[in-house]
């Protein structure tokens, strides 16, 4: 089965970023990006399909500019076999990237479409539901175990309140939950190998999908700082504060 | 301006969110339609009916909604979203699920988890684990809103609405439900607690949790934990405080052995009051504490619990 993992180049999450001055967006200059960490996870599922005997080929994609190619070089060097690049510049919201990646989904015809459960810069967690949608698949987010047999994925899903378990026909979509798997390290003979493995790019204009977003950004702020605390030499001090200075306990 | 708002509820209980999420959407307009989807829900959809500001509920009760699976209950969404121009559901596991179907089905954007409602059109929401706030605005024709509970106040529940229920049964046809694992707690739940008092790796071990049992039952609090906690095995999932994992806003929040990562502050750096007993002075958690205690947790929490 062909597994099918749309990956996304995003801020390092050790990065903490800073809002321009001009509260137009946030500064990404000389930032340091990489694979969304939970992408990472995604591909690293495909891997251990493939690795099971399960999926006979993974292919990634990923939609934005030119730089992208270095994340799905990644991914290639993490074991995937070649890759799409769906070259924009455009700033794009989950449903136009849901919209674009359902026509690699028309052509491509994969069983398996494993997603991030939400990419690390917009916090938006909606690119894998809609393409569920778009595309008529049954999906299973937030997955912390993925079992494939018989024509089906039983995916356990990681809720509010623990843990549930469904099963799905294929082709289906999944997106990855942080227990799902420990992502490996690219080795130096692996990284080298990608440099041969192929990267079909295409143009996201050419693919029949409206870009313009409706969603416009008005500004960006940074958020509340909070006031420097104290420290407290003894719990009992603590304990007094909490009652006398801030009445947070009675 | 007509909103539906999704009920937050598990057949049994309308859970707070609900209230909260009716909150937020009085700011965009004041014809509010709450929508009961599940099975055997009857008593959540009365008790919806009493929240302020409501002024109709729908209920949609049948076997086929009980899990709330994300591909029937977005058709059933889809379907009565003609009448609304817009439609809230909570940033839950729940409302994560099916929202982003309802969206990309009507092909509108959705705007996640946002923490305030400009006006009708207009929202701010976090971006980048909270180190920045957005401000955007819709000119999608319907508003597809999820929304972060924990930043809004709840209605209250003084409401008298009519209940009138939703013929359509939908069957998800490619989905079912298997099983069910969850976590029981006689304890409050993370996202309603007025105190949480959260563990990290510095507890070493699943057993050692149990030093916060006694310190929750005097103050009534929730107990959470960080993602490496978690993933160390010590708690469950359904505890993970952080970007990816809960966000609360408590009137105190106590972080134990918790370095105070930027994906953990993002769940609960809103929080009224902060504590933090860490054993190194230079945890970043302390710099977002209210009161920090620098000490060894071990000896430190059972000092804690005789005091209050
Ligand atoms: C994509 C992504 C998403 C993430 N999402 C989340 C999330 O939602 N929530 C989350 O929490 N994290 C999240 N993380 C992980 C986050 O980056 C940190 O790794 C994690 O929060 C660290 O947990 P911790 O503070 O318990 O552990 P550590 O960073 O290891 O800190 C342990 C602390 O305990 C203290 N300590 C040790 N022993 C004692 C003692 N005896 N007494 C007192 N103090 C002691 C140490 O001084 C230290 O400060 C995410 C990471 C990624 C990449
Ligand atoms: N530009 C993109 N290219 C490829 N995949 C993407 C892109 N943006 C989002 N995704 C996928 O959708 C997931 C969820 O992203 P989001 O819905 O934006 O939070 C990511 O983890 C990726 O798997």
């Amino acid at each position: 089965m062909k597994i099918l993992v749309p990956i996304k180049r995003a801020i390092d999450y050790n990065v903490k970023v800073r809002v321009k001055p001009d509260n137009s967006d946030v500064d990404l200059t000389n930032v340091k990006m990489a694979i969304n960490p939970f992408c990472e996870i995604a591909v690293e599922e495909a891997i251990r399909l493939k690795e099971k005997g399960v999926a006979t080929e993974i292919v990634v994609v990923s939609i934005g500019a030119k730089a992208v190619q270095e994340q799905i070089r990644t991914g290639l060097a993490l074991g995937a076999d070649r890759g799409i690049h769906i070259e924009t510049d455009a700033k794009l919201d989950s449903l136009q990237i849901a919209k674009l990646l359902q026509k690699v989904v028309d052509e491509e015809a994969p069983e398996l479409v494993i997603l991030g459960k939400q990419a690390i810069d917009s916090d938006n967690n909606q690119t894998g539901q809609m393409l569920a949608a778009l595309t008529g698949m049954p999906q299973g987010t937030f997955a912390s175990e993925v079992l494939v047999a018989d024509g089906k994925v039983n995916v356990t899903r990681e809720i509010d309140g623990g843990l549930q378990t469904v099963a799905l026909d294929l082709p289906a979509v999944v997106t990855t939950d942080l227990r799902l798997n420990e992502p490996r390290y690219a080795s130096l003979p692996n990284i080298m190998k990608a440099k041969r493995k192929p990267i079909d790019v295409k143009n996201a204009a050419d693919m029949g999908v409206e870009l313009a977003s409706k969603v416009a950004l008005l500004k960006v702020t940074p958020p509340a700082q909070r006031e420097g605390g104290v420290t407290v030499a003894s719990v009992d001090e603590l304990v007094e504060k909490l009652k006398n200075e801030a009445k947070v306990i009675a | 301006m007509s909103i539906l708002v999704y009920a937050e509820h598990d057949n049994e209980t309308l859970k707070t969110e609900t209230n909260k999420l009716v909150h937020a959407a009085s700011a965009a307009g004041d014809d509010i339609t709450l929508l009961v989807a599940g099975s055997n829900c009857a008593t959540v959809a009365e008790n919806g009916a009493k929240i302020t500001g409501v002024s109709k509920v729908l209920v949609a009760d049948n076997s086929v909604y009980e899990h709330q699976l994300p591909e029937n209950i977005a058709d059933l969404v889809v379907e009565l979203a003609s009448e609304y121009t817009h439609v809230f559901a909570a940033a839950t596991t729940t409302g994560k699920n099916f929202m982003p179907r309802v969206a990309a089905l009507l092909d509108v954007a959705q705007i996640s988890d946002i923490i305030s409602v400009e006006s009708a059109d207009t929202f701010t929401r976090p971006i980048y684990a909270g180190n920045a706030i957005a401000t955007v605005q819709s000119s999608d024709v319907k508003k597809v809103v999820t929304v972060r509970a924990a930043a809004f106040d709840a209605a209250g529940n003084e409401g008298n609405a009519s209940v009138e229920s939703v013929g359509s049964v939908i069957e998800a046809v490619k989905s079912s439900f298997v099983s069910a694992e969850l976590t029981e707690s006689e304890r409050p739940e993370l996202t309603a607690a007025e105190v949480i008092i959260s563990g990290g790796r510095g507890m070493q071990n699943g057993e050692n949790f149990a030093l916060l049992n006694g310190i929750a039952d005097k103050l009534g609090a929730a107990i959470g934990a960080s993602r490496a906690a978690v993933d160390a095995g010590f708690v469950p999932n359904d505890m993970q405080v952080g970007q990816t994992g809960k966000i609360v806003a408590p009137q105190l929040y106590i972080a134990v052995g918790i370095s105070g990562a930027i994906q953990h502050l993002a769940g609960m750096k809103d929080s009224k009051v902060i504590v933090a007993i860490n054993k190194d002075e230079e945890a970043p958690i302390f710099q977002v504490a209210d009161y920090g205690l620098v000490g060894d947790l071990f000896e430190e929490l059972p000092k804690l619990e005789a005091a209050l």
